[in-house]
């Protein structure tokens, strides 16, 4: 495979690729454990709430929950796989056989993304594969299930490398990880409709980024969502934009990087 | 036609808000040299190869590698430099083949520069160590692949940050015969230590620095002749007191070890002759030649 790839090119996908085996190697942590905590989310939510909630007209609750858990998942491993690499390499000190290379901060911006958005996309695959063993799950709109899956992949993908940069401990990662990741997925609508919840949060959980991916992603599952899923799609569009925008110039101009 | 620099440093200053680590450098060092850059700790050595890698960024002045500008032509310049860092960092996750061929990868080498890794891998002696993870090394093994790591791409221009820091005599043999190998095919070689025994063998030139200036630059043997003359160095019995005429003399006093600085051979009748006189004893008696260490405690002590 190396060989097809050009002299320019083998930069960045060798980062890519190191990226892929780092997150591979030690898949047990990476891939399997996400994918037995959203499957025990999935059995704990549907046994006690599966004869009592219906969101949807002829969508059972167990099945609504689904695309909903492996939306979650995705954007929480996407974020983790940028970030925690980052963070790992500056705190050890290995960042600097990156930064000794010609790599542009364009090429390296794009390797850590394109590496978070396939562990995203591993992570949000075993789940659905599990899942559809037990339970019925159509699939309305193929096409915005796989627009979510990877937008919303490099959406995190980007935050994760912001994080990664600028936090110098692992302490401060978890931060992040705790006190915007997890609030902004389990307050997004992975659980229930936000319909169902008082006006005054409705509005609150359209400010929040990830409602609308898993709206958008559930959407192509059901052919049902919240809101319209052209809508959605835009929001996460212009706020993988802007993250990136972000992401890049902090690369560019080296902060936290090169003194 | 002129030779493209290896490197160029022109007025080039650092700092570091109220610190001024670096201030106005200038240096050239031609392609092929095995060169020496020498100071005591916080003297600005680090902070130059820093610079020069692309992991700072000046606060004034320019740097080049092979004529490319280390700022502007960042790609290119890195492209033909080798750093070997200071600190013994290292990636958990990979085996020493895979870190080098990783690393060879950044730089655009593919499958067809394998056999050079293979052939880095054998010369710093890491063949049974080729497929251990990296945690797994010892330190000294570490150490070896980090300069593997360095050459990974086989660039024209070395640089190494206190490469025998810590090792063993063995490594440091095994290392600086391969780097001798590199210097002797054309590449060109940066050196910072503190073992000034081995800069002054293996190094053409050197540069001292202190307190973020360069105090001295030539070659070797011209730096050796700086300190003109023989050393004597004698071991006085304990409490002796030198009387005041060869007092005058003393270079350097480690307890009762006395270095004198000689200008003429026959001086050391002279000395001989006022310890006989003032009747003190001493126990042993050695006659040296002026090293690169006595040359660093002179100039980096004057400056």
């Amino acid at each position: 495979m190396s060989s097809l790839i050009s002299a320019r090119m083998r930069g960045p996908w060798t980062l890519f690729k190191k990226e892929l085996l780092r997150f591979w190697r030690v898949s047990f942590q990476t891939v399997a454990a996400p994918v037995m905590t959203a499957l025990l989310y999935l059995l704990i939510f549907s046994h006690v709430l599966d004869k009592h909630v219906q969101v949807y007209d002829g969508v059972g609750y167990t099945a609504f929950l689904i695309p909903g858990l492996i939306m979650m998942s995705v954007l929480q491993n996407a974020f983790a796989n940028s970030s925690s690499s980052l963070i790992q390499s500056k705190v050890m000190g290995s960042i600097i056989f990156v930064m000794l290379t010609p790599l542009s901060y364009l090429e390296f911006f794009l390797a850590f993304l394109a590496a978070s958005i396939i562990r995203g996309l591993v992570v949000g695959l075993c789940i659905y594969l599990v899942a559809i063993i037990f339970i019925d799950l159509p699939i309305a709109h193929p096409g915005f299930i796989l627009a979510f899956a990877f937008l919303g992949s490099a959406l995190l993908g980007a935050f994760g490398i912001i994080a990664g940069i600028w936090a110098d401990k692992f302490d401060q990662m978890a931060a992040f990880q705790n006190f915007i990741i997890m609030p902004l997925s389990f307050l997004s609508g992975v659980f229930y409709s936000i319909h169902s919840l008082p006006p005054v949060w409705q509005t609150v959980s359209h400010f929040n980024p990830f409602f609308y991916m898993i709206d958008g992603f559930r959407y192509g599952f059901f052919g049902q969502g919240d809101i319209s899923p052209a809508l959605s799609l835009l929001v996460v569009g212009i706020s993988f934009l802007l993250l990136s925008w972000l992401a890049l110039r902090m690369l560019k101009s080296g902060y936290k990087l090169r003194g | 036609m002129t030779m493209t620099p290896a490197i160029k440093i022109e007025q080039v200053t650092k700092d570091f808000g109220a610190l001024k680590a670096l201030k106005g450098i200038d240096l050239s060092i031609e392609q092929g040299e095995f060169f020496a850059l020498l100071g005591p700790n916080g003297a600005g050595k680090s902070t130059l190869i820093n610079l020069l890698a692309g992991l700072l960024r000046p606060s004034s002045g320019k740097l080049s590698v092979m004529g490319y500008d280390v700022v502007s032509q960042y790609a290119q310049a890195r492209q033909l430099l080798g750093v070997v860092p200071q600190e013994l960092v290292f990636d958990p996750f990979f085996n020493v083949r895979e870190m080098l061929r990783f690393q060879a990868g950044y730089f655009g080498r593919g499958p067809e520069n394998d056999a050079w890794v293979d052939e880095v891998i054998e010369s710093l002696g890491l063949t049974d160590k080729a497929h251990v993870n990296m945690r797994r090394l010892s330190g000294g093994m570490k150490r070896r692949a980090l300069i593997a790591q360095a050459l990974a791409h086989k660039p024209p221009v070395i640089v190494l940050d206190e490469p025998t820091a810590g090792v063993d005599v063995e490594l440091r043999q095994t290392m600086w015969a391969f780097i001798q190998r590199l210097n002797r095919e054309g590449h060109t070689i940066i050196l910072t230590t503190h073992y000034l025994e081995e800069a002054e063998v293996l190094c053409s030139r050197v540069a001292m620095m202190k307190s973020g200036q360069i105090v001295a630059l030539d070659t070797t043997a011209n730096l050796l002749k700086h300190i003109p003359g023989k050393q004597l160095r004698v071991t006085m019995a304990p409490g002796s007191v030198l009387p005041v005429v060869i007092a005058a003399l003393v270079r350097h006093r480690d307890g009762d070890i006395y270095t004198f600085g000689l200008t003429d051979v026959t001086q050391v009748a002279d000395v001989l002759a006022e310890l006989r006189q003032a009747q003190l004893v001493f126990t042993d008696m050695q006659l040296l030649e002026a090293d690169l260490e006595d040359v660093f405690v002179d100039m980096v002590g004057r400056a």
